[in-house]
C-alpha cells in the first residue's frame, strides 16, 4: 500500500494546481477509497464522528459478501444441476465467480463511469454512493444476462435514478432497483420466465431433458401445489438455505440474515424498517391464508393458501427488505415514518405477488413505490408531530 | 378608435418582419409548446412509438392550429366575450372532424393508429391556449404564423421522441429495418443486440421527453431558473 501512497502523493501537486486539474475527482475519489482522508474541519471546531460515508458504504458491502459468496455457488450448482453433471463445491463455486465477476466489472465501469463524468461536469468529488450500487446490482440480475445490458440498465439508474436529482444523497428511487426494473421491461425475455434463471438454460446447451428452471414463486403463480426442478423440490427449507433458482445473490435467506446482524449491529441499516416489513409481509401472508376459499381462480386458490411464513424466504424479498428497502438515502427518513413505510413495503410486496400473474416476484416494485411515497410520510410524520407541538405549547400557554 | 389604426399601422409592417419572425422561431425553442409550456403531454406520450403517427399527428394539429388561429383571428372583433369559449370550441371541433374525415379515407391505417387521440386534437391545451392567447388579439397572418411556429416547435418534439423510440424500441424508421431483422438474426442482431422493450411503453416517453427539457434546458441559458 505504500508505494500507492507514494504515487498518489508524488501526483497530488499536478491534479490540485497543476495541469492535469480535471482529473482531480478521480485522485480524490482513489485516495479516499483507500485510505483514511487527511480532510480537517476547516472553521471552527467539530466533533466529528469516525465513520464517515464510505466507511458506511463499506459495511454494506461486507454484509453483501455471504449473499454474493453463497449465490456464485448456487449458480453453479444449478448449471451443473441443469447439465446432468456431476461436480464439486469448488467447480460449482468457480463457475459462479466466472459469471459474476464479469458483471461486477461490467457494473463499475459504467457507473463509475457515468459517475466521474458528471463529479468532472459538477466541478465536485466522486460521491462514494455508488460503492454499494455497483456491488448490489450484478446480485440482482438473473445469471446469463448479456454484459451489455447489465451496462445499459446500470449507466440509466445512475443517469435518470440519481444523477438528475442531483446524485448521490437526493436521490429519491434505489439506484440498483432501478436498475432491475429498467432491464426488467426493457428485457424482459432475459429477465423474467422460467429459462433465464439457471445458466445455460437459454442457450439450451446439453440441458438434461425435461429441465425447466422455473422458479418456486413462478411455479406457485401458476397454481403448482408443490413446486420441484430437476428432481428437488423447492421447499422452504431448501429456499431459507439458499439451494432454488433465481437472481445470483437473492436466494438465500440465511446469508442475508448474516449480512442483516451486520447491519443491524453496526447501526447503518435500520432494524425498524426490516422488523416492520417482516411484519406487514406477514400481515398480508395471512390475510390471503383466510381469503384463501374465497379466490376468484384455484391457481390464485393454491398461491393465496401458501403459508404466510413461507413468502419471507422465497424470491428476493429477504434481500429486498434487508439491503434494498433500508437504503437511508430513498427511505423514509423519519423514525414512525420507517415504521409505516416498511409496513406498506412487505404488505404490498405479497400483494403484487399474489394478485399479478404477471410478477411472480413483487418486493422490486413495492420497494420502488415506497421509495416514490416515502416522502409523503414523512411530510405527514412532521405535520403530525407539529401539530402536537402546537398543541402542547397552547395547552402550557393557557395553563400558565 | 386607436386600436383599429394600430391594427391598420401593424398591417403595413412588412410580411417576415422581425417580430413576425420571431413568432414562428419563439415556440421553436424558447416558448416550446411541449418543453417549456408543458401542454399537449398527452399526445406526446401516447403516439410516438413509431414515427408515421407522430408525422401524421403533428400536421393534423399543424392543419387544426392555422385554420382555427386564422378563422378566431378573422371573427375575433365579432365574438362576444363571454361565450368566446364555446365559439372556440365549435371552430376547433369542426376542424378536428374534417381532419379526422380525411384521415380515414386516405391513409386508414395511420388513423386506426392514432385512434382516439385525433378526436382528442379538440381538448389538446395548445390549440386552446393559442386561441385564447394570440389569435383572439392578433391579425390573421400573425394568428397564422404563430400556428407555423407552435405546430413546428410539438412537432419537432413529436418527431424527436418518435424517432428514438421506434429506433431502439422496434428497431426500424418509418417501418424500415434500420439495424437489421430481430426474428431472421440479421445485422446488429446477429451480434446480440435487443430491442428496449421499454422504449414502446409510455413511461419511456416520458423519460424521453424529459431528457430532450434536460438537454434544452441547460443548453438555453434564458430557461435556467434558480
Amino acid at each position: 500500500m505504500k508505494f500507492i501512497q507514494n504515487i498518489l502523493d508524488k501526483t497530488r501537486p499536478a491534479v490540485t494546481t497543476g495541469k492535469l486539474k480535471p482529473l482531480y475527482p478521480l485522485h480524490n475519489a482513489l485516495e479516499t477509497m483507500m485510505f483514511v482522508p487527511d480532510h480537517t474541519a476547516h472553521s471552527g471546531a467539530h466533533v466529528r464522528d469516525s465513520i464517515d460515508l464510505k466507511r458506511t458504504m463499506v459495511t454494506v458491502i461486507f454484509a453483501l459478501v455471504p449473499a454474493m459468496i453463497f449465490g456464485m455457488w448456487n449458480t453453479g450448482y444449478w448449471h451443473f444441476t441443469a447439465l446432468g453433471v456431476e461436480s464439486t463445491l469448488m467447480e460449482n463455486f468457480l463457475y459462479g465467480v466466472q459469471i459474476l465477476l464479469p458483471m461486477i466489472i461490467v457494473t463499475y465501469a459504467a457507473g463509475l463511469g457515468v459517475e466521474i463524468l458528471f463529479s468532472y461536469l459538477r466541478k465536485h468529488p466522486v460521491n462514494e454512493g455508488f460503492l454499494v450500487s455497483g456491488m448490489l446490482i450484478p446480485l440482482i440480475m438473473p445469471a446469463d444476462i448479456p454484459l451489455w445490458m447489465v451496462a445499459i440498465s446500470t449507466i440509466f439508474a445512475v443517469l435518470i435514478g440519481k444523477e438528475v436529482f442531483g446524485g448521490t444523497g437526493m436521490n429519491i428511487l434505489n439506484p440498483a432497483l432501478t436498475a432491475r426494473a429498467f432491464a426488467f421491461f426493457a428485457y424482459p425475455s432475459w429477465m423474467s420466465g422460467d429459462q433465464v434463471w439457471i445458466s445455460g438454460l437459454k442457450s439450451g446447451e446439453g440441458v438434461v431433458d425435461g429441465f425447466s428452471g422455473a422458479t418456486a414463486l413462478g411455479q406457485y403463480a401458476a397454481g403448482s401445489e408443490a413446486p420441484a426442478i430437476g428432481g428437488q423440490a423447492l421447499d422452504a427449507y431448501h429456499a431459507f438455505i439458499g439451494q432454488i433458482p433465481g437472481s445470483i445473490g437473492e436466494t438465500s435467506t440465511l446469508a442475508i440474515l448474516i449480512g442483516a446482524i451486520m447491519l443491524i449491529a453496526s447501526g447503518i441499516g435500520s432494524w425498524k424498517i426490516m422488523l416492520s416489513g417482516v411484519a406487514g409481509a406477514l400481515t398480508m401472508g395471512l390475510i390471503f391464508n383466510l381469503v384463501a376459499d374465497y379466490a376468484i381462480s384455484t391457481d390464485q386458490q393454491v398461491y393465496m393458501a401458501l403459508p404466510f411464513w413461507q413468502h419471507l424466504v422465497y424470491g428476493g424479498f429477504a434481500f429486498g427488505i434487508v439491503l434494498m428497502a433500508t437504503d437511508p438515502v430513498s427511505a423514509a427518513q423519519t423514525e414512525k415514518g420507517k415504521w409505516i413505510y416498511g409496513f406498506l413495503t412487505g404488505i404490498f410486496c405479497i400483494m403484487i405477488r399474489v394478485f399479478n400473474p404477471a410478477f411472480p416476484e413483487g418486493v422490486m416494485l413495492a420497494i420502488l413505490f415506497m421509495n416514490v411515497m416515502a416522502p409523503l410520510i414523512d411530510h405527514y410524520v412532521i405535520q403530525a408531530n407539529v401539530k402536537k407541538r402546537q398543541k402542547r405549547a397552547q395547552l402550557a400557554t393557557a395553563n400558565s | 378608435m386607436s386600436t383599429e389604426t394600430q391594427e391598420v399601422a401593424k398591417s403595413r409592417e412588412p410580411l417576415f418582419s422581425k417580430k413576425n419572425r420571431k413568432l414562428i422561431s419563439d415556440p421553436l425553442n424558447e416558448n416550446n409548446p411541449i418543453t417549456v409550456q408543458v401542454l399537449g403531454i398527452c399526445s406526446a406520450l401516447a403516439i410516438t412509438v413509431k414515427l408515421e403517427p407522430a408525422i401524421v399527428m403533428s400536421i393534423s394539429v399543424f392543419v387544426v392550429l392555422a385554420a382555427g388561429n386564422v378563422i378566431i383571428s378573422l371573427m375575433r372583433n365579432i365574438i362576444p366575450n363571454r361565450i368566446r369559449i364555446i365559439v372556440q370550441l365549435v371552430v376547433v371541433a369542426s376542424l378536428v372532424i374534417l381532419v379526422d374525415q380525411v384521415l380515414k379515407a386516405f391513409v386508414y391505417d395511420v388513423s386506426k393508429q392514432l385512434s382516439v387521440f385525433v378526436g382528442l386534437i379538440i381538448t389538446n391545451c395548445i390549440i386552446m391556449g393559442r386561441f385564447e392567447a394570440f389569435a383572439l388579439g392578433n391579425t390573421p397572418w400573425k394568428s397564422f404564423l404563430d400556428a407555423v411556429g407552435n405546430a413546428a416547435g410539438y412537432g419537432f418534439i413529436l418527431v424527436t421522441v418518435a424517432f428514438f423510440r421506434e429506433l431502439l424500441g422496434s428497431g426500424t424508421l418509418f417501418g424500415i429495418e434500420v439495424l437489421g431483422n430481430a426474428a431472421d438474426k440479421t445485422g446488429l442482431y446477429a451480434i446480440g443486440y435487443e430491442n428496449n422493450g421499454m422504449m414502446l411503453l409510455p413511461p419511456m416517453a416520458l423519460i424521453v421527453v424529459a431528457l430532450i427539457i434536460w438537454v434544452q434546458r441547460s443548453r438555453t441559458k434564458s430557461l435556467i431558473e434558480e
